[in-house]
Parts: C-alpha cells; sequence; structure tokens
C-alpha cells in the first residue's frame, strides 16, 4: 500500500500571525527602532534617486528597484551581530544599506566611478563590502545559496557563533542552487538563514505560474528545517522571525528558511514596461503595503517617535542622499589603467606573479 | 626521497598543507572514503570539520568553497570527474572566477578545484573529457596540470598556498601508473614554469599532462632515424611559460602540439596562435596539433584507444614536418 505524506501538516506558518493584534516591539530599544525607520528610509530615498537619475541619464547599466520590500532588508539585517555575513541578489541595495554601506561610495559604483565601493568595476548588481559582512550582490538568480551556505560552513569549520543570511527571490527558489545549497546546509546544520524575498513576480511571470504550491516556505520541509512565512512589508515581523532563526543557528540547531511576503513597486528593472501586471494592482499594493508608511505608523502608535520626528529624519536623508548623489557625480572616472588591474591576487592578468 | 605513485604524491601534498595551515579544508563526494585515493586517511588524520563529504551536489560545493573563502578559509574542493564540473559552471565561471575583479579588488579568494580528466579508462564520454580549454579561456582562472608526481606534489602546494581560484587537473590514468621519487620533505614548484622533458634540436613537441609520455616515447623512436625532439610539458597554462615554448621553437623551427582534449579551440589552438606570432620568422613548417578527432569519448576500449593521441600519430606528425 502507498503511503500518503501530507506535505502541509508540518511546521510551516505565520511567526507571529500574518497580522498580528497587539505590536510587538520585541527586545528594540527606541533607539533601535528609530535607527530601523531611518534605514528603510534611506534604502527608499537611494532608490527614488537613483530612478531619477536614471531617467535624466546621468546614471546607466542594469538596475532592480527594491522600493516596497525595504522591510525584509532592514528586519533581518537588524537581527545580525559583528562578523556576521549576507549575500545577496541582484536587487541588492537594500541589503547594503540595511548591512551599513554608505550612500555616496553606493551611488559612486552605480556611476561607475572609481570612489565606488568596487572602484567602478561591478555596478548596481554587484556591490560587495567584505568590512560589511556583505558577500556581494549578484547577477546570477539563486547563486548566493551556495556562497552563503559556504559563508555559514566557515563558521562552522573554525566553530564562530557567525551566521549568514541568504536573501533570494521567489524565482530563485526554482534553481537546482536552491535545492543544493538548502539541502547540504540543513544536513550539517550550518548557521545559515534563507530569506526568500516572494514579491509575487520572477522578473515578468507571476509566482502563480512558477510555483506548483503556494509557499515557497513549504520547501523547508523536505529539507527538515523549519519554513516561516512572515508579512515583508511589516518589519516587527520579519526582525521577530529572523531574530529567532539566528537563535537557532548560532544554537547549531541549523537553518530555516524564511518566506517574506513582499511586492515591489517599481518593475523588474528599470525601464520595465510592466505588461504583466496591472496599474491599479501595483496602487492597491501602494497604498496598503507600503512598509514605511506602515512601520512609520507603528512608531506613532507605540509612542516612539511623532510625525515631527519622522519629518526631521525625512530632511536629514534628503540632504543626505543629495550629498551622495554630489559625491557620485563629482567623483572621477577610473583611469584605464584600471582595465587589467583585480583580476588575480599578487598576479598579472596572465597570472604571472608581479 | 621515495618512489611513489602520483595519488600518493597528491596525497601527500594535502596531508602537509592542511597540518601545515589549519585553515586548509577538504570537500567533495566521497572524500572520507577515497574512490581513487587521493584523500585516503586524511578524515581519521583531520576529522570530519577538515574533510567535508557533501551530497552530490556541485554547485554546492563549487559555491560552498567561495564562501568558505570569503570568511578566511582555504578550501580545497574535489570533482570527481571533469565532466562533473559541469553541473558546478555558474559557481566556477560567474562567481568565483570574476568575483575579485567584480568587487574592485576586495575580494581574496584561495580556492582549489580539483579535478580529473583524460581518457583511457572505459568510463566512457560522460565520465572522460578534458576541459582545460574551457577554463582557461576564463579570466581569473589558473591552471595546472601536472604530469609527474614530483611536479603533482609540488604544484598543488603551490595551488593551495596561492591567493585565487586554481583549476588544479589530474589525470586519471596516471593516479597509479606514474610514478617517480617524490621528497618527503616540503617543496613548490612555481606556476608558469614550464618543464623541459627531454632536449632535441630538430622539432619541438609541447605535450600537456599525460601525453608527455607520449611524446617521449615517440621522441625516442624519432631519435632512432636521427630525428633530435624536444619535449616541453607547460605544467600551467594559466600562467603560460611562453618564453620557453617560444624559445624552444625558435631553436627547432618545428612544433607539434599533442593534449588529450578535443583539436577544435582546444588549448593547442591557442599554442599555435602564440607560437606563429612569437616564432613566425623562424618555423620552417605550418605548426601542427594532435588530439581527439573531435569526437566525444567511446567506450569501446578499441575505439577509445583511437580517440587518444598515440605515440605514432606523433611520430608521424613530426616526419610530415620534416620533409
Amino acid at each position: 500500500m502507498a503511503t500518503i505524506v501530507s506535505p502541509i501538516e508540518h511546521a510551516v506558518g505565520p511567526a507571529h500571525g500574518s497580522s498580528p493584534t497587539a505590536l510587538d516591539r520585541h527586545d528594540l530599544s527606541d533607539s533601535d527602532l528609530i535607527d530601523m525607520y531611518r534605514t528603510m528610509l534611506r534604502i527608499r530615498r537611494f532608490e527614488e534617486r537613483v530612478k531619477e537619475l536614471f531617467l535624466e541619464a546621468r546614471l546607466y547599466g542594469s538596475v532592480h528597484l527594491y522600493i516596497g520590500e525595504e522591510a525584509v532588508a532592514t528586519g533581518a539585517c537588524k537581527a545580525l551581530g559583528e562578523g556576521d555575513v549576507i549575500s545577496s541578489t541582484h536587487r541588492g541595495h537594500g541589503h547594503c544599506i540595511a548591512m551599513g554601506l554608505e550612500s555616496g561610495p553606493m551611488m559612486a559604483e552605480l556611476m561607475g566611478k572609481v570612489t565606488g565601493y568596487n572602484h567602478g568595476k561591478g555596478g548596481s548588481m554587484h556591490i560587495a563590502s567584505m568590512d560589511h559582512g556583505m558577500l556581494g550582490a549578484n547577477g546570477i538568480v539563486g547563486a548566493g545559496i551556495p556562497i552563503s551556505t559556504g559563508a555559514a560552513l566557515g563558521f562552522w569549520i573554525q566553530e564562530k557563533a557567525n551566521v549568514a543570511v541568504c536573501f533570494f527571490g521567489d524565482g530563485a527558489s526554482n534553481q537546482g542552487a536552491f535545492h543544493e545549497g538548502i539541502n547540504f546546509a540543513a544536513g550539517l546544520k550550518l548557521p545559515v538563514i534563507f530569506i526568500c524575498e516572494n514579491n509575487g513576480y520572477a522578473q515578468f511571470q507571476s509566482v502563480k505560474q512558477d510555483l506548483p504550491i503556494e509557499h515557497v516556505a513549504t520547501r523547508a520541509i523536505s529539507y527538515g528545517i523549519p519554513g516561516v512565512i512572515v508579512q515583508g512589508e511589516d518589519i516587527l515581523d520579519v526582525y521577530g522571525a529572523v531574530k529567532e532563526a539566528v537563535r537557532r543557528a548560532r544554537a547549531g540547531d541549523g537553518p530555516t528558511l524564511i518566506e517574506a511576503k513582499t511586492y515591489r513597486f517599481e518593475g523588474h528593472f528599470l525601464g520595465d514596461p510592466e505588461p504583466y501586471r496591472t496599474r491599479e494592482e501595483v496602487a492597491a499594493a501602494r497604498a496598503t503595503r507600503d512598509p514605511l508608511k506602515i512601520f512609520g505608523a507603528q512608531l506613532q502608535e507605540m509612542g516612539v517617535a511623532s510625525a515631527d520626528d519622522l519629518k526631521r529624519i525625512h530632511a536629514q536623508i534628503d540632504e543626505e542622499m543629495d550629498r551622495a548623489v554630489a559625491f557620485g557625480e563629482s567623483s572621477p572616472e577610473p583611469a584605464g589603467s584600471v582595465l587589467l588591474t583585480d583580476i588575480f591576487t599578487g598576479a598579472d592578468e596572465h597570472g604571472r606573479i608581479v | 626521497m621515495a618512489v611513489v605513485t602520483m595519488s600518493q604524491a597528491l596525497n601527500m601534498a594535502l596531508t602537509e598543507e592542511m597540518a601545515r595551515d589549519e585553515r586548509v579544508f577538504l570537500i567533495g563526494e566521497d572524500i572520507k572514503d577515497s574512490t581513487y585515493g587521493i584523500t585516503k586517511g586524511l578524515w581519521d588524520t583531520f576529522g570530519p570539520k577538515r574533510v567535508i563529504g557533501t551530497p552530490i551536489s556541485e554547485a554546492a560545493i563549487a559555491g560552498a568553497v567561495l564562501g568558505a573563502a570569503s570568511v578566511g578559509l582555504r578550501p580545497v574542493a574535489e570533482f570527481m570527474y571533469m565532466t562533473f564540473m559541469m553541473c558546478a559552471m555558474d559557481q566556477v565561471v560567474n562567481q568565483a572566477a570574476k568575483s575579485k575583479y567584480m568587487f574592485g579588488g576586495k575580494a581574496v579568494l584561495p580556492i582549489v578545484y580539483r579535478t580529473m580528466a583524460g581518457a583511457g579508462r572505459a568510463n566512457a564520454a560522460q565520465h572522460t573529457q578534458s576541459l582545460e580549454a574551457w577554463f582557461a579561456h576564463v579570466p581569473g582562472l589558473k591552471i595546472v596540470m601536472p604530469t609527474t608526481a614530483y611536479d603533482a606534489k609540488g604544484l598543488l602546494k603551490t595551488s593551495i598556498r596561492d591567493d585565487n581560484p586554481v583549476i588544479f587537473i589530474e589525470n586519471k590514468v596516471q593516479y597509479a601508473t606514474t610514478r617517480d621519487e617524490v621528497p618527503t620533505t616540503d617543496y613548490t614548484i612555481p606556476f608558469g614554469q614550464a618543464a623541459i622533458r627531454r632536449t632535441g634540436k630538430d622539432v619541438t613537441i609541447v605535450a600537456l599532462q599525460r601525453m608527455n609520455e607520449i611524446a617521449l616515447e615517440a621522441a625516442e623512436e624519432l631519435s632512432a632515424s636521427g630525428i633530435e625532439a624536444e619535449v616541453i610539458d607547460p605544467r600551467t597554462l594559466v600562467p603560460l611559460d611562453l618564453e620557453s615554448i617560444v624559445g624552444s621553437v625558435r631553436k627547432t623551427h618545428r612544433v607539434v602540439i599533442v593534449h588529450e582534449a578535443h583539436e577544435r579551440v582546444g588549448f593547442g589552438a591557442e599554442l599555435v596562435a602564440q607560437i606563429v606570432q612569437h616564432a613566425f620568422d623562424y618555423l620552417d613548417a605550418p605548426p601542427v596539433r594532435v588530439a581527439n578527432p573531435n569526437v566525444p569519448t567511446p567506450f569501446n576500449r578499441t575505439l577509445e584507444q583511437l580517440s587518444i593521441p598515440s605515440a605514432a600519430q606523433v611520430v608521424q606528425a613530426v616526419r610530415g614536418l620534416m620533409r
């Protein structure tokens, strides 16, 4: 007789309920919460400037905006500590900012300038800063999953208490790298947290077409690890789930797969004509699922910040972005002579020791 | 000094480097029990956190070493067959090879990807292919192909100490059949220094890896009829010791290139281009390649042998140049 194993009855479910009745600020102080708001706003305004500059042809290349998803990166990275690392995606500006990268050198990188984090050699899709624990944005969907698993493997070998967080999208959950990476990490109980930012679309194709199941988190069952669903626009929900996953990872209990249900307000890339969704759908999300508006209201409800406090933060961030744009635009182009540098460590472009 | 096999020499290099540097670890499929004996005994010596057996997941292996290198380790990954690396190409080519450049030089990625190529064990086409040219084509990878047990140990040590991704290609036939004197002490062999396996004045034979054995056999036969061949083993393709190769061709005025990889767009094509560019005026005949005739490797032993360059083919090629 065949045995049917139900895929649903395992521990997949919302961490704190998709719409918590009472606000849970966890262990976050007032200044933590304000700091998180500032980070979310920094991501939002950074990308709004990027979009403006792109449309004015003051910035070029492939640019993928994270607007609408800011609470995921911000909430998740707030749960990390010294020496923890992340891997990111093609939609990586938010993860960079949430890890503490500065808007000036980021803007310069998007402009291909020598003062950029990668000296203009990477651009929007490849920003990395090892000093910040940012192992790299990535132009290949799903590629960060084995890489962050490897960072966690490194911590495991060295018996460090650090964790790796891997951000990826719903599209990446259909890559082979997703299966190979998570399966390997789960087998060794590596300290890695897999965070799927399910924004509803893999490039142009709806997740409804791509996924034969409703939730990416359900896939955790097949790796014997917890699968958790959070509302991606609710930063406190994200923070709580990631904090618990980090605790488990540091305790040696292995990976967690967290699916953040989110929505990208902009197209897949700048210039995307968005034939795959209606304006009404986007407008509805902007009205009801804007993480910045939601968190601003929550801060006021909790008495952490007044409307005036938030206004002041907005003015500060606007000034910061003015400086970032000016920094990028006034920075020099790389010299042609650097074309052939940085291919190897300690060797020329032919691999010969220098 | 002891006479050991290629696989023993590789085992010595791994053992010594793991003892020397605790950041070095091994990862791959079946490396605890070690199908070909290269990592034999290392799990017992260094334990499960230094010798990590993985699921059959080449992309996970290739990417995990990149992540581990990013946090300060010096991984040595094993891909049991070079053909299996095809399952890991994104991580090797798009990630490991390019990261340093894309990141503006910040990443230091000391990774060794060990793998096994060559033909002659009746493994058929999906377990037999020499794809060094694919990797040599990609900026950011160093390519090492040891020919002797002595070189295998010294070059593997250099690879492990190198701060870049290295594709270290071993030959499946040579594991057991190639044996020579290998010091039990520490030594390294620098990249980019070809070995002159035989000196001669009449023709240069540039041979990759096991094809040096074929080339030397051919050279002996040619010598009997008064033709003295110089046999050069590049040992590393990236970096390439072009000076030694070009210097030899300028002396002999003729060159034959021998490799197990397919002839079309094989590394021999690059060598011919470089030789023509740097020694055109010295050539008395067009450079010739002896290689796999652009076929997948057949299972049948007789057919497989026909697909591998032979000493007779090398002799014939040289004689063709001497006319």
